[in-house]
């Protein structure tokens, strides 16, 4: 399956607004030590856990799967809380799902850590040495590629496929990890910092089957729309991207590895018409927002040219062939999906006895295909964290280690979000100026080698 | 954290607990040890220094043993040594070096450990334990630990943090006695004398409170095994001490008050190597530790001006209580001292 950005959204006009909500905690002199709301009357009949994972997704499974592989951390008890059913997948089957994911070098190296990588590669994976990005309006573009072929930019992973080979290999780490499906858990009760001498210090996890489970840390990987955020009070900025993804399995035609995957992020209207178009029409639909030049202007087509010329004079040999984009035949059955884009970034990633790891802590936009690799970078800082906290003979939940996983990840996660965040604005418009501005930015940046290859270096990591 | 004779004399000064303080990381918070001592027993003038008419059984206690009345006074005591940026917050920092520097000590000599529990099958005593705060983190690399403090209050305290946690509640245990009164019970109970009970003894933050530092030799020495370790971090006796902890700490800024720290007290590393080697030790190492006020956190470094740590082993032939042994010149005798460190 290959994957190929398209880096043009426009379809319809720019018009988005984004609605920035931003929740500001009463006073930021309030120390991260929580409010108490009550005592537990019989803290006996409760388990307590070391570490408490909530939400079983690709992020939290890898998290689960991780600390039950770190030798420091042996001997604890860790738990997976997953409100879902159990993913088992004994045959993979034939048709592809069409939730998909781009897996950075650097997420496959954590994944083949915690031994989930040998499961995927069994089932199914596609490498990819190369990524063209081009424009609507303009013929600008830009090519990755890998130098030597041998080495993969990233791989595209079908999410089930993710998730079903973590949950294989926590089968197997059963005596150190514990998972519990099913469980939804319904509140959360939050630990006194140190001063009351009566009450628990752990964090309490309610699940709705009326069990209280006791927690020295949690973690929260619930997804976007995390309740340990929501009930920590975490403030969190956020906003909507008009703007929905539509993904599809598509089938084209001329190679022989015909099937693709396509996430096509546009208007919730015209979202909302392509999911209701037969599949003929919606097939045309793709091959003419790849293939149409209507959105071309006469004269940034001779800028983008002239700009061209000059720089192949400048550089002649940089540069590489355009490979035409593909023309789509048909699409799988059932295969159409949309949902809603936003962005989001919790403030804090951490609380007192609470982390927050994956989309939990911040979700983005999917076209630069980073927000799983992302997620799998925090899994990844927080084990290392905790196991070193760990052979120092610390609380798991104490701030200090806490604090570093938070300094290390904010410092990753938000010039990448925020790069994100520019190119989907940037390229979210037919203005002129702006048209006119990314056509010579793309060109001049796939001229310039060393600067692809930190882009690429940055998001493999 | 050790000396009744130096509580006593605390009780009845003013209590001089500054709100500034809190959240102010002075150069000389390293004795916090020392002024939240003197400021928690100025606090409570009312309460008696003797010993305090409940029982608490000594092993792992659910919070249900505990007297609820006495759960309130303990609960100003949690407040100060556990709050990790309250007056403690120097001692709760110097974790990230006596940890390390004790478990990587203690796994040069006793190898193959298992992972997660580095220091599993290790008896381990600390000495003026405090609240806890050293204590609780050898518990949870698996040794066994004995902490004792001649302060119930602080024991109490420590017995308080400790009981929500079960599994570290099997480990660890408190006792309010002194040294010599253990050291004394060790005697009676074993057969043999001076054979040691403990692989390793830490005395952290209190040989600069001691009075009688040979007594306090001659007891480590006591309930040790032979070959076992000796971990103390203390204060240096120099002009710089004298200026930074003595001077500046408490007549200037009146951060500790008058008379907490005895300068008079400080020892310096060849000092107190002297002395352990004249009761049957072998230091093997001393380095110097440095506190940075701005960031809150420490350091090793090489001077050991002011702060350090000292790692000694008890040799494994039979010490004699008097200064004989430091005049044996035999060759024999030291070779063997020296070829049972690592």
């Amino acid at each position: 399956m290959h994957k190929l950005t398209k880096a043009t959204l426009a379809l319809n006009g720019a018009g988005r607004c984004y609605i920035a909500v931003k929740h500001c905690p009463a006073a930021k002199t309030i120390s991260r030590g929580l409010v108490c709301t009550e005592h537990v009357s019989d803290p006996g009949k409760s388990e307590v856990y070391d570490v408490i994972i909530s939400g079983g997704g690709m992020v939290g499974s890898a998290m689960a799967c991780s600390l039950g592989m770190e030798p420091n951390l042996k001997g604890k008890k860790i738990l997976l809380l997953e409100a879902g059913n159990k993913k088992v997948m004994d045959k993979v089957s034939d048709t592809y799902s069409t939730r998909v994911s781009s897996i950075s070098p650097g997420s496959a190296t954590l994944l083949s850590g915690v031994g989930a990588w040998d499961h995927i590669t069994g089932m199914r994976c596609k490498p990819y040495q190369k990524m063209q990005v081009w424009d609507a309006c303009s013929d600008a573009l830009i090519t990755f590629d890998k130098e030597n072929l041998q080495d993969e930019m990233a791989y595209i992973v079908e999410n089930d496929i993710i998730v079903a080979a973590l949950t294989k290999q926590l089968d197997s780490l059963s005596d150190n990890v514990q998972v519990k499906y099913r469980s939804k858990v319904v509140k959360y009760t939050w630990p006194m910092s140190y001063q009351a001498a009566d009450s628990i210090p752990w964090v309490q996890v309610t699940l709705d089957s009326g069990e209280t489970l006791q927690a020295k840390l949690l973690i929260g990987a619930d997804g976007p729309n995390s309740m340990v955020r929501r009930e920590a009070g975490i403030p969190t900025v956020k906003w909507n991207y008009d703007q929905s993804a539509v993904v599809a399995v598509l089938h084209l035609s001329e190679l022989s590895d015909t099937e693709s995957s396509l996430v096509w992020s546009t208007s919730h209207g015209h979202a909302e018409e392509l999911l209701q178009l037969d599949e003929e029409s919606f097939v045309d639909a793709i091959n003419s927002a790849f293939w149409s030049n209507d959105n071309q202007s006469e004269f940034i087509e001779r800028a983008g040219s002239l700009f061209r010329g000059a720089l192949s004079v400048l550089m002649p040999s940089a540069g590489s062939t355009r490979q035409l984009p593909p023309s789509v035949a048909g699409i799988g059955p059932k295969s159409r999906v949309m949902f809603p884009l936003g962005m989001g970034h919790a403030s804090e990633y951490i609380r007192h006895r609470v982390a927050l790891i994956g989309d939990a802590a911040h979700r983005v936009h999917p076209l630069a295909g980073q927000g799983a690799n992302l997620g799998f970078g925090d899994v990844a800082c927080l084990t290392q964290v905790l196991s070193q906290a760990a052979f120092n003979g610390k609380d798991l939940g104490a701030m200090q280690h806490l604090l570093e996983y938070e300094t290390e990840r904010q410092r990753h996660n938000l010039p990448m979000m925020a790069a994100i965040d520019l190119m989907k604005r940037l390229y979210s418009t037919n203005a002129a100026p702006v048209v006119l501005l990314r056509t010579l930015g793309l060109q001049a940046t796939n001229m310039l080698p060393p600067l692809k290859e930190q882009i690429i270096a940055f998001a493999s990591k | 954290m050790y000396s009744d004779k130096f509580g006593r004399l605390m009780l009845g000064l003013c209590c001089r607990k500054s709100t500034r303080v809190c959240g102010v990381r002075s150069a000389f918070s390293w004795t916090s040890a020392c002024k939240q001592r003197t400021l928690r027993r100025s606090a409570w003038l009312q309460v008696k220094q003797q010993a305090l008419p409940f029982q608490i059984r000594a092993h792992s206690a659910s919070h249900t043993t505990l007297d609820p009345s006495e759960v309130k006074r303990f609960q100003s005591l949690a407040s100060k040594w556990w709050d990790e940026q309250g007056e403690f917050g120097a001692l709760h920092a110097m974790n990230d070096l006596r940890v390390p520097f004790i478990r990587d000590n203690l796994l040069n000599v006793h190898r193959g450990h298992q992972p997660g529990k580095p220091l599993a099958g290790l008896k381990i005593l600390d000495v003026g334990c405090g609240g806890g705060l050293l204590t609780e983190p050898l518990g949870r690399l698996g040794a066994d630990v004995l902490g004792i403090d001649p302060v119930a209050d602080s024991i109490g305290t420590a017995r308080l943090h400790l009981s929500h946690d079960s599994v570290l509640g099997a480990r660890v245990r408190y006792r309010a006695c002194t040294l010599e009164e253990l050291s004394a019970e060790g005697e009676e109970g074993e057969e043999e004398e001076g054979v040691g009970q403990f692989d390793a003894v830490v005395a952290s933050e209190v040989v600069e409170h001691l009075a009688d530092l040979e007594t306090f030799a001659f007891c480590c020495s006591h309930v040790l095994k032979p070959g076992g370790s000796l971990f103390i971090t203390t204060i240096n006796k120099t002009n710089l001490s004298y200026a930074l902890g003595i001077v500046a700490a408490e007549q200037l800024l009146r951060i500790v008050p008058r008379g907490t720290h005895d300068w008079e007290k400080f020892i310096s590393p060849v000092e107190l190597e002297r002395l352990l080697e004249s009761n049957g030790f072998s230091v093997q190492s001393i380095r110097g530790m440095l506190y940075n006020p701005v960031s809150g956190k420490w350091s090793w470094t090489d001077s050991t001006a002011i702060n350090y740590a000292l790692h000694a082993v008890k040799l494994i032939e039979e010490p004699q209580p008097d200064r004989a042994q430091a005049d044996n010149p035999d060759p024999e005798y030291r070779a063997h001292a020296a070829s049972t460190h690592n």
